[in-house]
């Protein structure tokens, strides 16, 4: 959430509730909606971190709102993360977990967990597949998200009957 | 009512080898009227093997087909090519058109046997062809397409004489996203409209239109149950943007 605030920032200063706007017009309703509590605290952060300085601007009838926009070293910061390639696991998998170890306690059979599994990522891309045909083709972003969630759901389902040829 | 698909206790065992392959072992599987069901499993599993059982292009070993309330499992070769024309369309794992046939008469003839007048079957065509993007390509050869176009108009074919049952094997294999989707939305559509359908598929976008999945392993089912609907109506539960 860090960068992609500075991110925005970059872009123009903002307040905290016009980011939140911002996240959601960019990625379309395919993203779930950001908390404006998180939004918060995150500049917060930033602030103390000197990545992002605010200022208060003063509002008739309502407490003063604080405009935030990026510092010097808020930039060189997002620079970097530009720049660098993208560390970190792709995919965080708790089934394979369940798969592998559940049977040794004898709690679970693996065909049954495989096919509950396999429904279970069926009826997430049932869910995926209505979402993109609610979603405008003009919608980029939103369609491209929405494509990628389903090349995950097809891998994971992939892997799945490859686990199931190799230990069920 | 009658199911449409109704299997008991259906084998296959292939004794073409040196060793007899037990393809399929003790299916049953009733398929009502107006279902969808998507027919899932590794390589090898009995998929096409089972299919191809109830269009009738391949023989069981024993066991029971019954379509539409009729035992056809004991049909002639030709009784079997009568009933394929009036009530089953077929959509193979590896296309099949006839090749030296426009891509336009391959959809068309089926209506035609069928028994459906030239205009109907006219109409059928062109609708089809164009629900499926090819009516640009109505006049080139089979060999001509590419495979994603040859798989499209194989979808379009086995549709073109209304049938009370379509089986499809793979019918998304060669597609692109782009192809894919036009081939989602058509069957989106005709099931809608009360088509009934059992396919072989490893795309999940295409199992997920599905009512039902039926996983087959080493010829045998290991699950068959209902697609359950939900709306979350994000994709953050697959992808966290974090
Ligand atoms: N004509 C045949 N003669 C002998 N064995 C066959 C024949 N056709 C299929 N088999 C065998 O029967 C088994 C099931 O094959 P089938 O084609 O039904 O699998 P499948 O589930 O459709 O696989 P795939 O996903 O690769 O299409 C396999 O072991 C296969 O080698
Ligand atoms: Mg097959």
């Amino acid at each position: 959430m860090r960068l992609h605030l500075l991110a925005l920032l970059a872009k123009e200063p903002a307040h905290g509730y016009e980011l939140k706007q911002a996240l959601e017009q960019t990625f379309g309703s395919a993203y779930p909606s950001p908390n404006i509590g998180q939004i918060y605290v995150t500049l917060g952060r930033l602030e103390k971190d000197g990545l992002v300085r605010a200022v208060d601007v003063e509002q008739s009838n309502r407490p003063n709102k604080k405009v935030y926009y990026l510092t010097a070293k808020g930039r060189e910061v997002l620079e970097i993360w530009v720049d660098e390639p993208t560390e970190g696991p792709r995919v965080r998998d708790e089934f394979f977990m369940k798969l592998v170890l559940a049977p040794l306690t004898g709690i679970a059979d693996r065909m049954a967990l495989i096919s509950r599994q396999r429904r279970h990522y069926l009826s997430l891309m049932s869910d995926l597949n209505e979402l993109l045909s609610r979603t405008p083709p003009a919608d980029r972003v939103a369609t491209l998200l929405i494509e990628g969630a389903m090349l995950h759901l097809q891998a994971d389902l992939d892997w799945l009957e490859r686990c199931q040829e190799d230990l069920a | 009512m009658n199911a449409v698909v109704r299997t008991v206790n259906l084998v296959k065992i292939y004794q073409d080898g040196a060793v007899p392959v037990p393809a399929v072992r003790g299916v049953d599987l009733q398929v009502q009227p107006g279902e969808f069901v998507a027919v899932m499993g590794p390589s090898g599993s009995g998929k096409s093997t089972l299919v191809h059982m109830l269009g009738g292009l391949d023989t069981r070993t024993s066991g029971e087909i019954w379509l539409d309330g009729k035992r056809v499992d004991t049909l002639s070769e030709s009784a079997w090519a009568l009933l394929r024309r009036k009530k089953i369309g077929f959509v193979f794992q590896f296309f099949n058109l006839v090749a030296n046939m426009t891509v336009g008469d391959n959809v068309e003839l089926p209506a035609l046997l069928s028994g459906a007048s030239p205009k109907v079957a006219r109409r059928r065509r062109e609708s089809l062809l164009a629900a499926l993007n090819l009516t640009d390509r109505a006049d080139a050869a089979p060999a001509q397409l590419s495979g994603g176009e040859q798989q499209r108009v194989a979808l379009a074919r086995a549709l073109a004489n209304e049938p009370a049952l379509l089986l499809a094997d793979e019918p998304t294999g060669n597609l692109d996203s782009r192809n894919t989707r036009d081939v989602l939305r058509l069957l989106g559509d005709v099931h809608k409209d009360g088509q009934t359908i059992v396919m072989v598929t490893h795309d999940a976008r295409v199992a997920s239109l599905a009512d039902r999945v039926v996983s087959l392993f080493d010829g045998e089912i290991v699950d068959d149950g209902r697609i359950t609907r939900r709306r979350t109506g994000t994709a953050g539960e697959v992808i966290d943007l974090r």
